[in-house]
């Protein structure tokens, strides 16, 4: 079940426009330090994995405590986890536990990284309903990046939210 | 509680102030709209019926779905105060409102209580139902719309024309030109849909950065949880829910749902047929208030303003269900000519000439107009994922709405001769002697008549009247088989 599930969400979420790919646990450090090369800073929710941020080249800064104001500097990236993913949408479901943080760390920045687990994936959104821990927690699903097609309907991406998602796959446990 | 308002309904930005059939004759002589308006549906009809067919169990969606939100009208007072009961104990303050003057009331009041001149605001068909931004800028605050189309709108000087993408007939000339006349700070001087989004952005952060109130809608309610589920793309929704200190969002009770469960379902129907997409870029769902993320306050005013009057009438009621998914609109052959501002309401297309009637009353402006505005083909009902019987409903509308004089006073006669065989054929007798003439009149028509004199005018202003046969059935049958 589990690979069928990654294939499928890592195919949706590029339908979206989203950056995916997928590498092994230990070659994570590297590909995360490849991705996020190019920010000014980095933002780390609480209870990021250590392991997660060995090879990062740009300042670290911790999400805990910066202002939406701070949030908004130029080149700023933010690097979290998420609860679930939903393999036929393509969607990234945030509830603020650890190493996903409050809400607008993922909104403010321009550039959001995305690590999902394998296990994380459910089939469907009925599914992802079920699954949740507790639904009274703030939660945001994420489809791609921010966009719009107010205009002509042409699909614009990032108005408001990140003009950039970069989403990275770890194979099953 | 809930009656109907004649006067004060006038105001109310559900109110045709013209009647449909004028309103539409005039919208169809601007080529560029109808030009605008077909591009757009046909473009977002096609993204919708390939989505939907990836589903499999679309129907039984549909079916599961229309259940859900039945049980809903039907318990509509139970779940909203099994609502209200879970959102205050995760630290909302509910409020109800009968009407629109009541709740732009309740709003206006909090946001006085902040002290701000100045509120964003997330898309929401309620707060447009009731008139929120003008009721606001009669106490003094501006709200500023926050999503890209709403912010075209609000610029221009003008009302939506579609309840999805409320700047569906503009096209992007005319949307630069709009910026560059109204929005600070606009320099750019190209149209290229990009530039156009980046300059909304610029302008926006600067107002989400500095907004203290932000005012927002919602999609579903549950009642079980008394969770709030906002869906939008942009991200402007985001920045409302989560950076200002105070939120205030207004909810009509129809948005209930009655488990978290249910959204499962819900979340699955409103994209796809609205978008066309398997998913919407963003979907917050949030409960009362979290400690050290998003607004300290919340306020939920649950809006009433109509609907429990609707979920009164066994036919009717049906119009509660409606996720304003705008599929209905896209598919409509009348709506994409005449465009939403025809049909003189916040709700436009095949839902809005349900819904308005009904939330206002027949007796409001020109609403018993809006039943008509429809050529009960049929195709609303086909992709309403809630499986509204619109044509059913428009029916019912027709035959309860007040009748033209006219009108009246022919079925009337038409009645008193069709109830005697005698007068009857002696009234087919005088049209078929009086419709010779006019055989040879109206020959260069295909036998059609045009224009006919009063009180038939008022019947061939809108269409080509046939003329009587030449001979009846009766005469043809007695003479080629009689004798
Ligand atoms: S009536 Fe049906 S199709 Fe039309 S907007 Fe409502 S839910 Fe969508």
């Amino acid at each position: 079940m589990a690979p069928d599930l990654s294939a499928l969400f890592a195919v949706r979420a590029g339908d979206y426009r989203a950056g995916v790919r997928q590498c092994t646990p230990a070659e994570l450090p590297d590909l995360l330090a490849t991705l996020l090369a190019g920010a000014s800073g980095v933002v780390l929710p609480a209870g990021t994995p250590p392991d997660w941020t060995t090879r990062l080249g740009p300042p670290t800064l911790s999400g805990d405590t910066l202002t939406a104001a701070e949030l908004d500097a130029p080149g700023l990236a933010v690097l979290t986890g998420c609860a679930l993913a939903v393999a036929e949408t393509g969607t990234l479901v945030l509830d603020g536990g650890a190493a996903q943080g409050r809400r607008l760390l993922t909104l403010v920045p321009d550039h959001h990284v995305c690590v999902v687990r394998a296990e994380q994936i459910v089939a469907d959104v009925p599914d992802l309903v079920i699954a949740l821990s507790d639904p009274t927690r703030p939660l945001t699903m994420i489809s791609g990046p921010s966009a719009t097609s107010d205009i002509e309907l042409n699909r614009v991406e990032g108005v408001h939210g990140p003009r950039r998602l970069d989403i990275v796959c770890l194979p099953p446990a | 509680m809930t009656r109907a308002r004649p006067q004060r309904g006038r105001q109310l930005p559900i109110v045709a102030v013209t009647p449909f059939p004028r309103a539409a004759a005039s919208a169809l002589r601007d080529t560029r709209l109808r030009a605008n308006l077909g591009r757009a549906t046909r473009t977002i009809r096609e993204k919708r019926a390939a989505v939907v067919a990836e589903v499999p169990d679309w129907e039984r969606l549909r079916d599961r779905a229309a259940r859900v939100k039945d049980d809903v009208i039907d318990r509509l007072p139970q779940l909203v105060a099994q609502f209200a009961r879970a959102a205050t104990a995760a630290g909302a303050t509910v409020h109800h409102a009968v009407d629109a003057a009541a709740a732009n009331a309740v709003v206006t009041e909090l946001v006085r209580a902040q002290g701000v001149d100045r509120v964003v605001k997330v898309k929401s068909m309620a707060t447009q139902e009731i008139g929120l931004n003008e009721a606001l800028a009669a106490a003094g605050v501006t709200a500023v719309e926050t999503d890209l189309a709403e912010l075209i709108v609000q610029l221009a000087d003008d009302t939506p024309s579609h309840i999805l993408v409320p700047a569906i007939h503009y096209d992007r000339g005319q949307i630069r030109e709009i910026f560059a006349r109204r929005m600070p700070g606009f320099t750019a001087d190209s149209d290229d849909p990009a530039v156009l989004a980046g300059a909304a952005r610029d302008y926006l952060r600067r107002t989400f950065l500095a907004a203290r109130v932000a005012i927002c809608g919602a999609n579903f309610a549950v009642a079980e949880t008394g969770s709030l589920v906002v869906v939008e793309s942009e991200g402007n929704g985001r920045m409302c829910l989560t950076l200002p200190d105070t939120l205030i969002a207004v909810v009509g009770v129809e948005k209930l749902l009655p488990r978290f469960a249910d959204l499962g379902d819900f979340l699955r129907l409103l994209p796809r047929s609205s978008t066309g997409e398997r998913m919407n870029p963003y979907t917050s769902i949030f409960t009362g208030v979290t400690p050290g993320d998003g607004p300290r306050r919340l306020h939920v005013v649950l809006l009433d303003n109509g609907r429990r009057r609707i979920a009164a009438d066994p036919v009717g009621r049906a119009a509660l269900r409606c996720i304003r998914c705008s599929a209905c609109l896209n598919v409509c052959p009348v709506y994409e000519r005449v465009g939403g501002h025809a049909y003189g309401s916040v709700y436009p297309g095949p839902i809005g000439a349900i819904l308005s009637p009904q939330l206002t009353g027949q007796d409001a402006g020109h609403n018993a107009t809006l039943p008509y505005a429809s050529t009960l083909c049929g195709a609303c009902y086909d992709v309403c994922p809630v499986k509204i019987d619109i044509p059913a409903i428009l029916v019912h509308l027709r035959q309860q709405g007040p009748k033209p004089a006219a009108e009246r006073a022919a079925m009337a006669w038409l009645a008193w001769t069709m109830r005697d065989r005698r007068r009857w054929r002696a009234a087919l007798r005088t049209a078929r002697a009086g419709g010779r003439p006019l055989r040879v009149l109206t020959r260069r028509h295909g036998g059609r008549l045009r224009r006919a004199p009063w009180p038939l005018s008022a019947w061939t202003t809108h269409r080509d009247a046939p003329l009587p046969a030449d001979e009846s059935f009766r005469d043809w049958w007695s003479r080629t088989r009689g004798s």
